[in-house]
């Protein structure tokens, strides 16, 4: 018994001490009180040539790899090497996150999602860009003002993604239905017409990403836009709990209680919307471009090859507005080699780069002249549409805390949807969460 | 003869024993000589210095920054401020309040649901596992082999699959003929934590267990069966006491695991669900949030809360697990006594044993 | 009591396929002296049990062997056995861009070194507190247990700066060191109640036998603990093998990055989709030579140890 005591004594002790030895370490063990570093905005200048590294995912298409190969080959002074992250896009945040903050020099050049850019560009952890590094003129403008921080650029927009609504058009004639429906209540309106057809039984009407996910923000976004409302006004200040935010809101929350989704689309994410639409057990689908080409497949793998269309997604009372993915290249600023990481990434976003990358990737653009040309949309042939989706794209709320504000609106919009919450409730926490955020 | 059967630790539970060995050798009086504590430093020391290096700094650079909160709000550029102040104990005072306070305690509590139900359950299904791999029979190295397996796929992978298996269209619903939103939130998706979780990790506890068995001597369980002991017997009287040591290490580490439970239910459920979130994860999201402070207080807090669970453990259930007790404190009064209680169980061994073959000849009659 | 008596003891209870031990465990045998008909029952029983085991075991297991072995474009499919059967996620994940047959190099060489010092380390260890006396005892014990109670993922950011500063990104030692961390304190924990179980006389009659303490220790203690170490290196080479965050964090050389990193940067056609086939053909190629491996140097490792007290 006296054993026991003293082990336990013994471990209390050691947590003790090294509770008061890490008060008296304070300012060895920590991160930064040091406040000085880190470049003014308009200070940033790029010197410096020499080797960098290219930070990013992989690119199944294997089409980065060309440019940068091609990079290599005309620079083999300043190399660039390409440093492969994780698939899972939290865990390159993650990864590239933990190298800022030690201000390692490994990563010089970074692939940022569009939703990063404020928070990367708020905390230093990326540089502004010269005003004439890129041509945001030919880039489709809601890139651009993706890729910018307070009027400043800070990223050059390297691919661009919109939503799209895929419909069963053989469905849709056969209940004699002429146009796809623009609006919310134009396609549960044509779902009664269609499911009562003997060739739809089983099918539900329409699904898009609801499990607790970056999904749900996108989707939540869509909906509220597409109702005429947003997430933050122009000066970043929260709007959810505004009339439109909950008519954005209550599309969804009505579509799971009356039964226009699934009930299994409360776990949703692209793929598993893009399987049961392929199966067809959909008719509707607001989903992203990938799937097209699986769609669209002819080996057996899909049931609606060639059964099946696109168009912009619905809205209250017109054609709905798209949120806006992507990535955009930035430069980090603990790289000693900056004007090779300038010139490199002028070089990876070039149109000539662009329209190269295209003959492999799926990836959209960001120059809005490669969507209209006619060999391009022969073998991409969403694209005009997707074009259309992007022009009136809305950017997901550009805030520096993007991971919390994510995180409140797909907890709150998570609880409205599977009904914990009512709507006003939801959208009443959701913007007291959202103002505590943006103070 | 009889010293080399002599009972392994966790026998002065009195089970029966054949060979009581010697408690009055001189090393057991406890007397200290300083080449022995020189030697033991020598051995220890490589042993402290990893795990200084790798443990002592972030944990001293994690309670240093869980005092500290940067500073909110951006300047006038649109920067972050990177000066960050002393708060003192405010990061640890603002779990407990408001809707971080009300996330702690949901996380507390299912922290602390996920370590009892599959410790329970882990330990349950180990000890099968371990005595269905100490029989002999054919096809056991198959067993072990398949035993070893849910241990074997790697934790990020074994999420994975189990979304796959509990997806809403996956083989899991399919078998059942249900339509269980597992990876939703609610107690489907406990209860499939619980499954995954059981699955991965019950084999470690049936590993550390089957190594204690393997080193029970034979001749205790031929005593028992001359003995007439039947098989649940032989269970509760002689295996349980005897791999108690082992399992009680292998309980406690496993506890030390789920207690900071993150991989699983980050991958099979998803960050921020409520219904599986743990305090791993929960310091997780702070920091992804950039809130390091508050992020450095839940670890902490997570630490201190796992020594608690850690010294209670040890407390209660084994102050044979640190081994260290009967060297010192095995006085000569107390192993005098133990002779006595050996002697007086050999005594009655030898009763029962006499009953039982007297049984024994009376059944063949 | 002579050395060979010893002999004998330790290949009775240190091999775990000794008949002996297992035998006695084996309900229903015919010792025990129980009615036929309640034997065939219990002994159908038992077998029902052990179908589940390996059924709960297996199951998932086999769930992603199929899934291995399925076309991309079916691979949502819930059919026990692929259709059409196909190889092309093994055929991805060997295809030279992933580097994947160096992963697991790599992995080997972590997860056997790991093994290696935490036993070594871990023996010194347990033998010092189960064998000599000395103060502090529990308190080390305690302190090495501590180091298993920090969440896993607040360590990573500090041993960042720190391996930065020390230079140690992109080494071997940097995903090495912190593995330690775990299987050190198994290593200690487990193999002092392996000792401690262990008599001293054994030692004792060994040393009066003319063996130095050394010898006793090396040839009478350590194979008499062998199913202990053994386990114990099975537990915490697994263990290393699987670990992630770590190697992730400090390594982004692909040359030395390990089979889990390796895994999680498999990437589906498009961002949205995920890579599922290629994750499972990974985790098959990663669970398979590693279950075959340990059950062939399961006999070889233990007879080793054991031989040694022969000589």
């Amino acid at each position: 018994m006296r054993q026991r005591r003293r082990t336990w004594q013994t471990l209390l002790a050691t947590t003790a001490s090294l509770t008061v030895a890490a008060v008296a370490l304070t300012g060895c063990g920590g991160t930064s009180t040091d406040a000085q570093s880190a470049p003014k905005a308009a200070a940033a200048s790029f010197e410096g040539k020499g080797p960098i590294n290219y930070v990013s995912n992989r690119d199944a298409s294997g089409a980065a790899n060309k440019t940068i190969e091609e990079w290599n080959a005309a620079h083999p002074e300043e190399k660039v090497t390409f440093i492969e992250l994780p698939d899972s896009a939290d865990q390159q945040r993650q990864q590239l996150i933990q190298n800022a903050q030690i201000k390692s020099d490994t990563f010089s050049v970074l692939n940022l999602d569009v939703v990063w850019t404020s928070e990367f560009a708020a905390n230093k952890w990326i540089l502004p860009l010269p005003a004439d590094a890129v041509p945001t003129d030919k880039m489709i403008p809601a890139t651009v003002n993706a890729a910018t921080y307070r009027d400043t650029l800070v990223g050059a927009p390297y691919y661009t993604d919109g939503a799209l609504f895929y419909f069963r058009s053989d469905l849709l004639k056969a209940a004699g239905i002429a146009a796809p429906p623009k609006t919310w209540d134009e396609m549960k309106t044509a779902c009664k017409t269609i499911l009562a057809l003997p060739e739809a039984a089983g099918m539900s009407c329409y699904t898009g990403q609801f499990d607790k996910n970056e999904a749900l923000t996108v989707n939540f976004s869509e909906a509220v836009a597409s109702a005429g409302g947003s997430i933050v006004d122009a000066d970043g200040k929260p709007t959810v709990n505004t009339p439109e935010a909950k008519a954005g809101l209550n599309l969804l929350v009505d579509g799971f209680k009356d039964g226009t989704f699934p009930s299994d689309a409360i776990t949703y994410l692209e793929e598993q919307g893009r399987r049961a639409f392929q199966d067809g057990k959909l008719v509707f689908m607001r989903n992203w471009p990938f799937l097209h080409a699986s769609l669209s497949a002819t080996d057996g793998s899909s049931k609606v090859a060639g059964k099946f269309d696109i168009t912009s997604i619905p809205g209250t009372d017109g054609p709905g507005v798209s949120t806006l993915g992507g990535r955009s290249l930035a430069i980090s600023p603990f790289t000693p080699n900056k004007a090779t990481a300038l010139e490199f990434v002028k070089f990876f976003t070039s149109e000539e780069q662009a329209q190269k990358r295209l003959a492999l990737s799926s990836r959209a653009p960001v120059y809005a002249s490669l969507f209209e040309d006619p060999a391009v949309v022969a073998k991409r042939p969403f694209f005009p549409t997707l074009l259309t989706s992007l022009n009136n794209a809305q950017p997901r709320p550009k805030v520096v805390q993007y991971g919390a504000t994510t995180k409140a609106i797909q907890e709150e919009a998570y609880a409205a949807i599977t009904g914990k919450k009512d709507t006003d409730t939801a959208l009443n926490d959701m913007q007291a969460k959202l103002t505590e955020l943006s103070k | 003869m009889t010293t080399t059967t002599a009972p392994p630790a966790g026998a002065q539970t009195g089970t029966p024993q054949p060979g009581t060995s010697q408690p009055d050798s001189p090393r057991r009086r406890g007397k200290r000589s300083p080449g022995e504590g020189r030697m033991a430093a020598m051995l220890l020391s490589p042993t402290l210095l990893v795990l200084a290096l790798v443990i002592v700094y972030p944990l001293l650079s994690a309670v240093h920054q869980s005092l500290f909160r940067a500073e909110s709000g951006l300047d006038a550029d649109g920067f972050v401020s990177d000066v960050e102040s002393f708060v003192g104990l405010a990061n640890y005072a603002d779990l407990f309040v408001g809707e971080s306070g009300r996330r702690f305690l949901n996380a507390f509590a299912n922290t602390t649901f996920f370590t009892v139900t599959t410790v329970f359950l882990e330990t349950v299904l180990g000890l099968c596992l371990a005595l269905a791999m100490n029989r002999a029979f054919r096809g056991r190295s198959f067993l072990r082999a398949s035993i070893l397996v849910p241990w074997a796929v790697p934790t990020a992978v074994s999420g994975l699959l189990w979304r796959w298996i509990f997806q809403s269209d996956g083989i899991a619903n399919t078998m059942l003929g249900s339509e269980i939103l597992w990876t939703a939130e609610g107690n489907a998706s406990k209860v499939a934590v619980i499954i995954a979780e059981v699955w991965k990790t019950a084999p470690f506890i049936g590993l550390l267990v089957l190594a204690g068995m393997q080193v029970i001597p034979g001749e205790v369980y031929e005593a028992a069966r001359i003995d007439g002991a039947g098989w649940w017997r032989q269970l509760g009287s002689i295996t349980l006491p005897l791999v108690k040591p082992t399992l009680l290490v292998a309980v406690l580490f496993r506890m030390l695991d789920a207690l900071r439970m993150f991989d699983l239910p980050f991958v099979l459920i998803g960050p921020g669900k409520e219904s599986v979130e743990t305090l791993s994860m929960l310091a997780w999201d702070e920091s992804n949030q950039l809130r390091y402070g508050s992020a450095s207080a839940f670890a902490v807090m997570l630490f201190l809360y796992v020594a608690v669970v850690a010294i209670v453990f040890v407390k209660v259930l084994g102050a044979d697990v640190t081994g260290a007790k009967e060297l010192k404190l095995l006085s000569k009064k107390t192993a005098r006594k133990n002779r006595l209680a050996a002697q007086a169980a050999s005594n009655a061994e030898q009763t029962d044993l006499a009953n039982s073959q007297q049984k024994k000849a009376e059944a063949t009659r | 009591m002579t050395i060979s008596d010893l002999r004998n003891a330790a290949a009775d209870s240190g091999a775990p396929d000794a008949p002996k031990a297992s035998a006695a465990v084996v309900p229903g045998s015919s010792k025990t002296g129980k009615p036929k008909a309640k034997r065939t029952w219990r002994s159908y029983s038992v077998y029902a049990g052990l179908a589940l085991i390996f059924a709960y075991c297996l199951a998932p297991f086999y769930w992603m062997l199929v899934s291995s072995l399925r076309r991309t474009a079916d691979i949502f499919d819930n059919t026990l056995l692929p259709a059409p059967f196909s190889l092309e996620n093994y055929a991805k994940v060997f295809d030279g861009s992933t580097m994947f047959g160096q992963a697991l190099l790599n992995s080997l060489i972590v997860a056997g070194t790991t093994t290696t010092f935490a036993l070594v380390l871990g023996v010194f260890a347990a033998y010092a507190i189960s064998r000599l006396n000395f103060r502090f005892k529990s308190r080390i014990l305690g302190v090495i247990i501590a180091t298993s109670m920090f969440p896993g993922i607040s360590v990573v950011v500090p041993l960042l700066r720190l391996f930065t500063d020390i230079g140690w990104i992109n080494t071997y030692q940097a995903m090495i060191v912190p593995n330690l961390s775990f299987a050190i304190p198994l290593a200690v924990w487990n193999l002092t109640t392996f000792m401690k179980a262990l008599p001293f006389d054994l030692e004792e009659a060994a040393m009066i036998d003319g063996c130095t303490k050394w010898q006793a220790f090396r040839r009478v203690l350590l194979p008499l603990a062998a199913p202990g170490v053994f386990t114990t290196a099975i537990l915490t080479f697994i263990h290393s093998w699987n670990e992630f965050i770590i190697a992730l964090s400090m390594i982004n050389d692909p040359k030395i990055q390990t089979a889990t990193v390796a895994i999680s940067k498999f990437t589906g056609a498009t961002e949205f989709q995920a890579p599922f086939g290629e994750q499972m053909a990974a985790g098959v190629i990663v669970t398979v030579p590693l279950v075959i491996m340990v059950l062939v140097f399961q006999r070889r490792i233990v007879e080793g140890l054991t031989a040694g007290a022969s000589k």
